[in-house]
This record gives structure tokens, C-alpha cells and sequence, in this order.
């Protein structure tokens, strides 16, 4: 009896050691995951950043993180670059503890209702609230409350050569007739008129043209877009791909200019941060104008868009990340200017920069600067990705096979009209 | 004295061999099992939970919405056009697949020389990654551009030059997803018809021939093809999941980048509007319900299918 409990109980415990030592393994797999707050007693704050593709870009935001270690030791900056489909990476790192400290993105709704960034009211004085661009900071906070900083103003601009419209004897359009008519005169064999992207458009353009027929999207919490002015706007860009004079198949999308600075197209929808590539390409010969207004009852427009800091409010260290925002986006004008103007070119959301810069007293940025604050405009948080998504399929089916304007447009308002429910529940 | 030692000490040695057995079951079962169950059971579970919540920018359930997300989508005229995308993409891409890789087995079964030259030149494709492909496809074969692969060949023979993937009429994105598929699968498809056809017995061939059967094709269709009936049925079953399991070369060909969300509204299966809802919009309760009913889907055509071979019946064991 005793003999037997005595050979049993060192099996047993090879047993239990097993089991104890696989758990532990797990565990260890668990917390080996799991990054450390502190590196050499320093606590480090990770900042997520998407690929910008200027030159330069990446070499400035560590140069940022540097400079804030020097003024403040006690914390360091670990930036994260990251290329590639940026918002779904971020988005997914958001859902998990280990998620960046402060990120730049577009302020939504549903981040401020599912908890993921931290209100930053009480980091700007009044005097920096009267300074920056009312606009951002109504489009960065939701029920009152501010989630977000806006780093720079991005906008749309068309741009041509001005030998190419003298030589054709054409104006800069000013309509939507005009823009086709000028399409048809610039294409010849070996170039066409007019570059809006790959897909002939319709994500550059999606919230652009109805913008330009003087309607909206989402106002007041309604969607407001099923009506003929935007069904007018949609055929536009139909009759604009079936004119033969938009490129396709380039090599790179809208929002690169080298479609334009290597002469496949004579005239380029892109942003304002490409100025600096295409000045160097064009010098004074470029000329820039926003989207035309879509007939006598519309109006000129560009897009008011660009990148926000935002704090994740679901990491131990919200104060100290905070903190390094206020810092960064709003105390240090050095690197705000740097970044609005260093490399792309953007508009700086401060009054005070955006003024005082001599790079946008150019033509063609302080044409651009006037504009945005005239014309510019923007959705709103509550405006979702998937109402982008709807809408996108609709315009799809409009311009690639044919259907319909009016019945895709009510398909899509539906849509967008349950999503909106889905989000004001 | 004695002989309570010995028996006590066989019961020792039985007890540990048994100990030794039971250890060694769970020794090796414990790691499948554990992973089963973090990688498969769990994430099941919790996704079926997740697909009867409103699970906004957020992966945990609780918000129960019932059958909500299911009736949400079944309603949603974009998720039931990619259904209907993927049901004709499947109803082209599986007879393909099945004929050009069957062709490509009896071809290389039946050359004299070569052979195992020839197996490997076409079952290479297989070991591409879809994504590699895709850009291949895109940015170079079918660029749209005059200087693009396929535009330089029909240039030779006069033609103009062809938009491939942005225009919708004709739909010459369909010819470059669908020759994609084709180039990456059939060689794997072939190596089953490969094998299977070693299979058969070269006396069946022998009879046939003294019975007076002639021709290649009354040869092919009353024994190769009967003989080829299990490899058949593999095959359109793992082509046919294949295929409802369509993303990467959709999403990279048809796809865009950055801020454009390119051409992929001509033609969005299933999962890339599922992987939409979920990661770009954050719907992950929508996303999940998606999921599901894509599985049920799938189960359903299987099952139909191999109800439609009698495959798995009662005269298949003979």
C-alpha cells in the first residue's frame, strides 16, 4: 500500500509538472506579447503616422520625436511608420490593449462612441482656439467636445500648363461645359486631356461634384443628397468619361502628380501637396484652378481634408501623451510650419502660420490658400465609411455600367439613411 | 513476502505502463486539441456572438441586436450583387479549371519525354502568391498603357490599345481575374489528374482495345473519364471552395490605393466586401454575420454537389 502511493507520487508530479509547465509557457508566450512601458527607466510613447510621399517626411517626424526627449528626458517617442492601407491597420490596432499612444487620422463618430481617443479641450488656451481654423476644430469634435488636432489642411486643386491653354486659345474653366470643351482641346494621340485617376474619377470626385452643383451630403444628422442636382453632377462625370479625353491605366493614382508633370495628361486633378513637385517640373507655366462650378447655379469648389493627432484613450498613459500632442501640434510653430510647408505643401490650420509663411505667398498656394477658406468643404464625423463605401458603388454603377442616375442615387441614400439610424442609436 | 513484492510490483508496472499511455495521449493530443481550440473553437464562437451584436469600432459582444446584421446584409443590394458576383465567377472559373486542367494532365501523361520536365514547368504557377500575381497582372501583362504586355502583342496584329481592368464594356477585367485564376490553379489541379491517372490500370486499356473500342474519344469517355471519377469530384470541390473564397486578386487588381478605392465597384466578391465592412467601416458585428452566411453558402453548394456525384454514398465504398 505505502510502497504503491510512494511509486505513484513522483509520476503524478511528472504529470502536474507537465501540465504546470504548459501553462507557464503560455503565459510566458502571453506577456512576451505585451511590450513594456519603460525602456532604461525612460517611458516610451508610440506614434503611428501613415506613408507621406514626400521626401523627407519620415527623416522630419523623428527628428520631432528627438527634439521632444532633449525637453523632455524623462519620455521617449517611438514613431511607427507605416505604409500601406493605413486606416485598417490603425483602426485594428485600436481594438487591442497595445494600440499607439497618439495617431493621426480622420476624427469619426464611432471612435468618440466606442471610447477610442481622449477629449483634448483642456489643452488649448483660448487664444489657440481663436487661432485655429474654426472649421477644424468644429469638423474634430463631436457633442461639443474636441478629439482632435489638426495638423494640416489638405484641398483639391486642378492644374494645367498655361502655354498649353494659351496655345489652344482656352480659358481656365469656370464650368463644368468649359472643363469638357477644354478636355476635348488638349487631347491629342499622345496625351490626353484631363487625369481624375485610375478609375476614371469617382473616388476623387464622389463628394466634389455634387459640392459643385451646390448641394450637400449630410446636414443637421440627414442625409440630404437624393435630389437632381446631384443626379445633374453624376451624368457630368459620365458624359466626362465617355468624352475620350480622361487617362487611364496610369501608373500612379490622382493624388500623385506624375501623371501630369510627365505630360500623359494636360490637365490633373491632385492636392495642393504636390505643388512642390509639379513647380519644379512646370515652374511658372502652371497655372491651378479648383473644380470648376457645375453650371450658372453651382459653385466652385475643393475639399477640405488633411490629418488630425488624436490621443488613444484605452493606454495607461493618456496625461503624458497628452501632453506630448499639446506639445507638438499646438506650443511648437517651429515644427507645425515645418511640417505644413518643409516638404508637400499644406495649409496650416493656424491663422497666424498660414499667413505669415512666405512659400504660400506664391501664385498658386496663395490662390489656393483663398480658396480653401472660400470654397472648402468637408463631411462630417458622423458622415461613416461605409455611407462612402455606398455611395462609391453607386457612382460606380452610374459611370461604368450605365445605370441609371437618379434610382442609384435613392439606392445609395437608402443605404445611407439605415447606416445613419445604425449610428444614432 | 515474496510474493507480495512481485505482485505488488507487476501492479506497479502496470499502473505505470498505463500512467505511460494515458501520458503520452495527452502529450500528443493536448497541443492539436489546445490550438483547436484557441484558433477555431473560441474565435467561432465569439464571432457567432459578435455577428448577433452591434459591434461598432469594437470586438466585444454584448450589445445583442439579434438577427439584425443577417437581415441588414440579405437587404443590402451591394452585399447581394457580390453574392451574384461570385456565383457567376464560380459558374465560369470551375468548368475552366476542371477542362484545362484535366487537357493539361492527359496532355503530359501521354508525351513520350519530358515528363516530369513538363509537370513541374506548369505545377510552378501553383507556388505564386495571388498578391505577386495580381501586381504582375496589373502593373505589367495587362497594364493599360501601349507600352503593357498584352496591349504591346494585340498592337502587333494593328489593334488599339485596351483599357483591361477600368472600363466595364466589354468587361475586360473578367478575361484578366479569371486568366490569373487559371494560371496560378490549374497546374495544381493538374498533379490530382496526374496521379490519378497513373492509377489506372494499363488492362483496362488492353481490353478495350480487344473489345474493338477505337478512337481516342470513345477510349476517354468510357474508361480514362469513369476511372477519374474520385479525382474528378476532389477537384470540383476544392475548386469550387476556392473559388467562393475569391479575394486577392479582386482586391488587387481591381482595387486601389490610398484615398481611391480604384475599380473594385465592377466587381466586389463577397469577402472583400466583408473584409470592407469589417476593417474599413469597423462593423465587426456586420462583418462577422457576413462571414457566416459565406460559410453556409459554401456548405450548402458542397453538400449539393456531392449529393449531385453520390460522393461519400453507399456505392462509392465498392
Amino acid at each position: 500500500m505505502n510502497s504503491q502511493e510512494k511509486t505513484y507520487l513522483p509520476n503524478s508530479r511528472t504529470r502536474r509538472d507537465i501540465i504546470k509547465t504548459f501553462t507557464f509557457a503560455c503565459g510566458a508566450l502571453l506577456s512576451g506579447c505585451a511590450s513594456s512601458d519603460y525602456v532604461n527607466g525612460k517611458l516610451v510613447l508610440t506614434q503611428w503616422y501613415h506613408q507621406y510621399g514626400e521626401k523627407g517626411t519620415f527623416q522630419a517626424v523623428h527628428r520631432y520625436a528627438r527634439e521632444y526627449t532633449k525637453v523632455n528626458p524623462h519620455i521617449l517617442i517611438k514613431v511607427v511608420w507605416i505604409p500601406g492601407d493605413y486606416g485598417t491597420k490603425l483602426a485594428t490596432a485600436l481594438l487591442t490593449p497595445d494600440g499607439p499612444d497618439v495617431f493621426e487620422n480622420q476624427l469619426s463618430q464611432a471612435m468618440v462612441e466606442a471610447g477610442q481617443v481622449a477629449p483634448l479641450d483642456d489643452l488649448f488656451t483660448p487664444a489657440d482656439l481663436a487661432d485655429f481654423n474654426a472649421r477644424d476644430t468644429a469638423l474634430n469634435s463631436v457633442n461639443g467636445k474636441i478629439y482632435a488636432i489638426k495638423m494640416i489642411d489638405d484641398m483639391g486643386l486642378l492644374y494645367y500648363r498655361k502655354s498649353q491653354f494659351k496655345a489652344a486659345g482656352i480659358q481656365p474653366p469656370t464650368t463644368m461645359a468649359e472643363l469638357l470643351n477644354a478636355a476635348k482641346m488638349l487631347t491629342t494621340s499622345s496625351r490626353k486631356g484631363l487625369y481624375l485617376g485610375n478609375d476614371g474619377g469617382i473616388s476623387a470626385l464622389l463628394n466634389v461634384l455634387p459640392w459643385s452643383a451646390n448641394t450637400d451630403f449630410l446636414v443637421d444628422n440627414r442625409i440630404v443628397f437624393n435630389n437632381p442636382r446631384t443626379v445633374t453632377s453624376y451624368q457630368a462625370l459620365v458624359q466626362l468619361n465617355r468624352s475620350g479625353t480622361l487617362l487611364m491605366g496610369a501608373p500612379t493614382d490622382w493624388w500623385d502628380p506624375s501623371a501630369f508633370t510627365q505630360g500623359a495628361a494636360a490637365m490633373q486633378w491632385c492636392g495642393l501637396w504636390a505643388y512642390p513637385a509639379i513647380y519644379k517640373a512646370v515652374q511658372d507655366d502652371l497655372g491651378a484652378v479648383i473644380w470648376p462650378a457645375l453650371d450658372a447655379a453651382g459653385s466652385p469648389v475643393t475639399f477640405l481634408g488633411g490629418w488630425s493627432a488624436m490621443v488613444n484613450a484605452n493606454r495607461p498613459h493618456v496625461e503624458e501623451a497628452k501632453r506630448f500632442l499639446q506639445w507638438q501640434w499646438i506650443q511648437n510653430r517651429k515644427i507645425q510650419l515645418d511640417w505644413c510647408v518643409g516638404y508637400g505643401f499644406h495649409v496650416p490650420p493656424r491663422h497666424s502660420l498660414a499667413v505669415s509663411t512666405p512659400k504660400l505667398q506664391q501664385p498658386v498656394p496663395a490662390y489656393a490658400v483663398e480658396m480653401l477658406s472660400k470654397y472648402g468643404k468637408a463631411l462630417p464625423p458622423l458622415w461613416s465609411s461605409s455611407m462612402t463605401s455606398d455611395l462609391t458603388s453607386s457612382l460606380t454603377n452610374i459611370v461604368k455600367l450605365g445605370h441609371p442616375a437618379d434610382q442609384e442615387i435613392a439606392s445609395a441614400a437608402s443605404s445611407c439613411r439605415r447606416e445613419l439610424r445604425r449610428e444614432l442609436e | 513476502m515474496t510474493t507480495t513484492t512481485q505482485t505488488a510490483r507487476d501492479g506497479e508496472n502496470r499502473a505505470r505502463k498505463r500512467l505511460g499511455t494515458e501520458l503520452s495521449f495527452w502529450g500528443f493530443v493536448t497541443p492539436a486539441m489546445a490550438g483547436l481550440v484557441l484558433f477555431m473553437a473560441i474565435p467561432m464562437v465569439w464571432g457567432f456572438l459578435l455577428s448577433l451584436s452591434r459591434a461598432q469600432n469594437t470586438i466585444h459582444f454584448g450589445h445583442f441586436i439579434g438577427v439584425r446584421n443577417y437581415t441588414d446584409l440579405l437587404t443590402d443590394p451591394e452585399f447581394l450583387n457580390s453574392l451574384w458576383t461570385i456565383f457567376v465567377f464560380t459558374l465560369f472559373i470551375v468548368p475552366t479549371t476542371f477542362v484545362f486542367s484535366l487537357w493539361l494532365a492527359i496532355a503530359v501523361h501521354n508525351i513520350p519525354r519530358g515528363k516530369a520536365f513538363f509537370r513541374t514547368v506548369f505545377f510552378i504557377p501553383t507556388a505564386v502568391s495571388y498578391a505577386a500575381a495580381s501586381l504582375i497582372a496589373r502593373m505589367s501583362f495587362y497594364s493599360g498603357q501601349s507600352n503593357g504586355f498584352a496591349n504591346h502583342i494585340i498592337g502587333l496584329f494593328g489593334l488599339a490599345p485596351i483599357q483591361w481592368i477600368g472600363t466595364a464594356s466589354p468587361p475586360w477585367y473578367w478575361l484578366v481575374l479569371v486568366s490569373v485564376r487559371l494560371w496560378l490553379q490549374v497546374g495544381f489541379y493538374m498533379i490530382i489528374f496526374l496521379a490519378a491517372l497513373q492509377q489506372i490500370p494499363r488492362s483496362l486499356y488492353e481490353a478495350a482495345a480487344l473489345d474493338g473500342a477505337s478512337g481516342g474519344f470513345t477510349v476517354f469517355r468510357y474508361i480514362t473519364l469513369p476511372q477519374l471519377r474520385a479525382a474528378t469530384v476532389s477537384v470540383l470541390l476544392l475548386n469550387l471552395i476556392a473559388a467562393f473564397q475569391a479575394f486577392d486578386e479582386f482586391y488587387n487588381i481591381l482595387g486601389g490605393s490610398g484615398s481611391s478605392s480604384g475599380n473594385i465597384g465592377l466587381a466586389r466578391p463577397p469577402l472583400v466586401y466583408i473584409y470592407n465592412v469589417a476593417l474599413s467601416s469597423q462593423d465587426f458585428g456586420r462583418g462577422a454575420a457576413g462571414g457566416f452566411i459565406i460559410t453556409f453558402i459554401i456548405v450548402a453548394f458542397t453538400l449539393a454537389q456531392s449529393r449531385l456525384f453520390g460522393f461519400g454514398s453507399a456505392k462509392e465504398g465498392r
